[in-house]
């Protein structure tokens, strides 16, 4: 029961609405604060886990940055995320794809089998 | 005007503030009851005693002081030093709205019991190293010296109990309070387990 409780009060401090999942690649803008002076930045990559629930759920994005593999952890609701947009949706076995740690160069580190559209 | 209530831990969560993650706990901080008056001639201090939560089979002696009240029995009763206890009326109901956004205020609980610990635990005493030889782990040491003393030294940092103890955090800060669900959202941890009891109070200075 108290979960339940938290969960709906802190309702309003969920912002994000777009859904994804482990495996698809997201465009994630944030803005980030410098002296004063707000900038955008956008981040390509692929949703390597997600993890928490209601307000303190948090997902990780990997990719490639100067062909080293960077991850990026962010809150799901965070404020300074602007926007989250899938770009593509992947097809995985797992929720958490830690395997991709493993795999070196630019293509296997971002290989991913995109789903097979079935048009049934 | 010291006034305070009693209350229900909830639980944590987080919220954010600007893009920062603030920790956060939330406690259920019900309708309370006056239920009685203490005035100096009396009982010799002034205070007023706070009633919460329904007592379903009030013994006879309670049920008597709940009839004087006209108040249903609460299973919880608590006493609250004011300074002028004539201010209130008896079954005047407190709620959180005593409480506003941005203030601080003191809350009493009983920490969670950790049991019979031992000194780094309890004391945080660094102790020794784990492996490579090591004959000195978590073991308390030295308690003291020899012959010149030929005691131990009151109030040394020994194992015992720890935890289960009335600890009040002081100066904690509100940041919401939700008067349609009774629930108050403060900053930061707070002593007790999740539905564990807590008395709320204004910081005094």
């Amino acid at each position: 029961m108290p979960r339940d409780v938290i969960t709906e009060v802190l309702k309003d401090q969920m912002r994000n609405a777009t859904e994804f999942n482990p495996g698809d690649t997201i465009k994630v803008t944030i803005k980030i604060v410098e002296e004063k002076k707000a900038r955008r930045q956008t981040l390509e990559g692929v949703v390597i886990k997600k993890r928490g629930s209601g307000s303190s759920a948090t997902f990780t994005i990997r990719r490639l940055s100067h062909e080293v593999g960077v991850e990026h952890t962010f809150p799901l609701h965070s404020p300074n995320i602007e926007k989250i947009a899938v770009v593509s949706e992947g097809k995985v076995r797992r929720a958490k794809l830690y395997y991709l740690r493993n795999r070196s160069g630019k293509a296997t580190v971002k290989v991913k089998q995109k789903v097979a559209k079935k048009t049934t | 005007m010291p006034l305070g209530l009693i209350g229900k831990k909830i639980g944590m969560g987080q919220m954010f503030d600007g893009g920062k993650v603030i920790p956060i706990t939330l406690i259920e901080a019900g309708s309370c009851y006056v239920i009685q008056k203490k005035d100096i001639d009396r009982d010799g201090y002034k205070a007023i005693q706070l009633g919460y939560g329904e007592l379903k089979k009030p013994n006879r002696p309670l049920r008597g002081h709940f009839e004087k009240t006209k108040v249903s029995p609460k299973c919880i009763l608590r006493e609250l030093r004011v300074e002028n206890p004539d201010e209130f009326e008896i079954g005047e109901e407190i709620k959180i709205d005593i409480f506003k956004q941005g203030e601080r205020i003191d809350i009493t609980g009983i920490s969670k019991g950790k049991g019979f610990s031992g000194g780094v635990k309890r004391w945080g005493f660094r102790g020794g190293r784990a492996s490579r030889g090591s004959m000195f782990h978590r073991a308390p040491g030295s308690i003291g010296s020899c012959a010149i003393p030929s005691r131990v030294h009151k109030g040394k940092k020994l194992p015992g109990r720890m935890g289960n103890k009335r600890i009040t955090t002081k100066k904690i800060e509100i940041l919401k309070v939700d008067m349609d669900r009774n629930i108050l959202i403060v900053k930061g941890p707070l002593p007790g387990h999740r539905g564990s009891l807590l008395l709320l109070k204004k910081t005094v200075n």
